[in-house]
């Protein structure tokens, strides 16, 4: 069975939770950028969590289905319309033959994942099934999906219709959204003061924000402490021998607009990181949408340790209630 | 040379050598990441050794960080005492300097450059104090590079060459990054050189090309068919110039899957590199064609 691409929206890919193992050969994760909405789709259609599905970004695709199918709409609030009657979303609803699964503008948040029983059994490339365009790597042919293509799709298990994610248990970034940052890296690079601005100001989203990495502006210029250029670094005081760069880790190239790197990271390069976003609060960037205002929360070690717990409690909660 | 650590939020342990690039920096980078993996600490995920820094991605449901740090910190005070000795290869990259397709591309973005009168060569030989081009492409094939450091995308060497300090060649960034840098460039940018994997945006000075695929995720290159990267960090890499005749006899032969990288395993010894560099090299060069 497969699904018909009638329209591919802007920039949709296959995606499931990553391929774990190669950063070191500059090959990202990748995977959903919002783990939990993808996990929870996945979960209404009776699909193992890490099912491929699609994930798209502000404009959702045009479908045609061949065969009978279940599929689920989580992440952003996008209506969900199937031969133009509104279905709902985190939820699993049924398609027929020959229906068409269309989307409406989108409402709220950037991304929504879908997940259709069976999962989009495009072929593994490094473990994972998710698109990585840079390296033209897994997915469908390594890049994102394009009208006329046709989506081959496995077997589904056992589903059941109408199940829903509980309406408290699906996570929206709020207004400004907070991110929860732990100071560290090269933290000692910019002054007390700088590094008192960056939590104090209010950034907002700027346009250049994707799989990749967010960016940030509106917030002051940050100020560095003064040094001699190490041998290597570059003469830029945000400068530093290239170097590994986390998941989430937060850098200020010239010292002006904060990018986060997200899934699709460069693993590495020359400009100093002030610190990380928490593991707990990486899917909430994924549905950050462009001019969204946002405030930098500085939190401990311990602090994020239990966000991560948090997280974990409320994933658990949409696996209890779905069984 | 002390460590210095800090966490990369909660899933990340950084760890810097040295704030500043030196051959002595990424040779411990390289063994301490080479002994955590030895070590198999539960909860370490994915080791990314850089130039002079290194990474650990662990998961926190697994090891606490607090236990991760202590563990870490154990190696390197066994490091300490462990000979600085690696087993390596040496691999032989041939270039076509001044080639036809970085000059055309060179010249479409010479208004993001230092000197738009100068081609990046003739850039990069001036303000390293070369008297012409020629000289300056004997001094950065003349002597091997390690590989420092493998990734920005996919498959991407950054190469650190194997001199002392004096020696080293630096060349400042374009100004503003180009939207274009032909497959296979081989780059330049501060202290390090670079091959471009895939075609895409770039900032490095070009200073020619290499036949030779890298990174290819389909599997279809001979020497690729097992893993779709060629590089791993630690590689020794020696640049070896080339014309037009034999650069086009190469594609043809990667086409027809008959080309082989000319390599060979090496052991890497720091300490008795640094007592006659130039001798070693020659050595570790001897070794390409079988010792």
């Amino acid at each position: 069975m497969a699904v018909k691409v009638l329209h591919p929206g802007l920039a949709t890919t296959v995606q499931d939770l990553g391929r774990p193992g190669y950063f070191h050969l500059g090959i990202p994760i990748g995977g959903a950028m919002d783990r939990l909405a993808m996990r929870a789709a996945n979960m209404l259609v009776g699909n193992d969590e890490g099912a491929a599905g699609l994930e798209a970004v502000f404009v959702g695709p045009k479908l045609e289905f061949t065969q009978d199918a279940v599929i689920a709409v989580t992440g952003a609030e996008m209506p969900v319309k199937v031969d133009g009657d509104e279905k709902p979303t985190w939820t699993a609803i049924r398609i027929k033959s020959g229906q068409v699964l269309s989307f409406d503008f989108l409402k709220s948040g950037a991304r929504i994942c879908l997940a259709i029983a069976g999962g989009i059994d495009v072929p593994e490339a490094l473990g994972s099934r998710s698109t990585y365009p840079i390296g033209a790597l897994g997915g469908l042919e390594g890049r994102a999906i394009a009208e006329g293509d046709s989506l081959p799709i496995g077997k589904a298990g056992t589903v059941k219709e109408g199940q829903a994610v509980p309406a408290a248990l699906r996570r929206t970034p709020g207004n400004p959204a907070e991110l929860r940052v732990l100071p560290g890296l090269y933290w000692h690079r910019i002054t007390e003061e700088a590094g008192r601005n960056f939590f104090d100001d209010e950034w907002k989203v700027a346009p250049e924000a994707d799989r990749m990495g967010y960016r940030f502006c509106g917030g002051r210029a940050l100020e560095f402490v003064d040094r001699e250029p190490p041998f290597g670094a570059g003469s830029d005081p945000s400068n530093v021998v290239d170097c590994c760069y986390p998941y989430g880790s937060i850098q200020v190239p010239g010292g002006t607009e904060p990018i986060i790197l997200h899934r699709d990271a460069v693993s590495g390069g020359g400009y100093f990181m002030l610190g990380t976003i928490i593991s707990a609060d990486m899917d909430l960037i994924g549905q950050l949408q462009p001019h969204t205002p946002t405030k930098f929360v500085r939190v401990t070690m311990n602090e994020a340790l239990k966000a991560r717990a948090d997280r974990k409690s409320v994933l658990n909660a949409i696996r209890t209630s779905l069984e | 040379m002390q460590n210095r650590y800090s966490f990369g939020g909660d899933e990340h342990l950084f760890v810097e050598c040295s704030e500043e690039m030196s051959l002595e920096a990424f040779f411990k980078s390289l063994s301490m990441t080479n002994a955590i993996r030895d070590s198999k600490i539960m909860g370490i995920t994915e080791l990314c050794p850089a130039n002079a820094s290194f990474q650990v991605k662990f998961d926190p449901d697994v090891i606490h960080p607090d236990e991760i740090l202590r563990e870490v910190q154990e190696i390197e005070k066994a490091a300490e005492k462990t000979e600085p000795r690696i087993n390596t290869r040496i691999i032989e990259i041939p270039v076509y300097y001044q080639d036809p397709w970085t000059h055309e591309t060179l010249m479409r973005f010479r208004e993001r450059h230092q000197n738009p009168d100068a081609t990046d060569l003739e850039y990069a030989a001036e303000v390293n104090g070369f008297a012409s081009v020629k000289e300056f492409i004997e001094a950065h094939s003349g002597a091997p590079w390690f590989v420092s450091m493998v990734g920005f995308v996919s498959g991407l060497p950054f190469m650190y060459q194997m001199v002392d300090r004096p020696r080293q060649i630096q060349v400042p960034k374009y100004l503003r990054p180009r939207t274009d840098t032909p497959k296979l460039t081989v780059g330049y940018g501060g202290c390090f050189s670079c091959i471009y994997s895939v075609r895409g945006a770039g900032g490095y000075q070009m200073f020619g090309i290499t036949p030779m695929p890298i990174y290819d995720p389909n599997q279809e290159t001979s020497y690729l068919k097992d893993f779709m990267v060629f590089f791993k960090p630690g590689d020794i890499v020696k640049f070896r110039p080339i014309e037009r005749d034999e650069y086009d006899q190469c594609v043809d032969d990667v086409e027809q899957g008959k080309f082989w990288p000319r390599m060979h395993d090496v052991t890497f010894d720091l300490h008795e590199f640094q007592q006659n560099i130039d001798n070693y090299n020659s050595k570790l060069e001897g070794m390409i064609n079988g010792g």
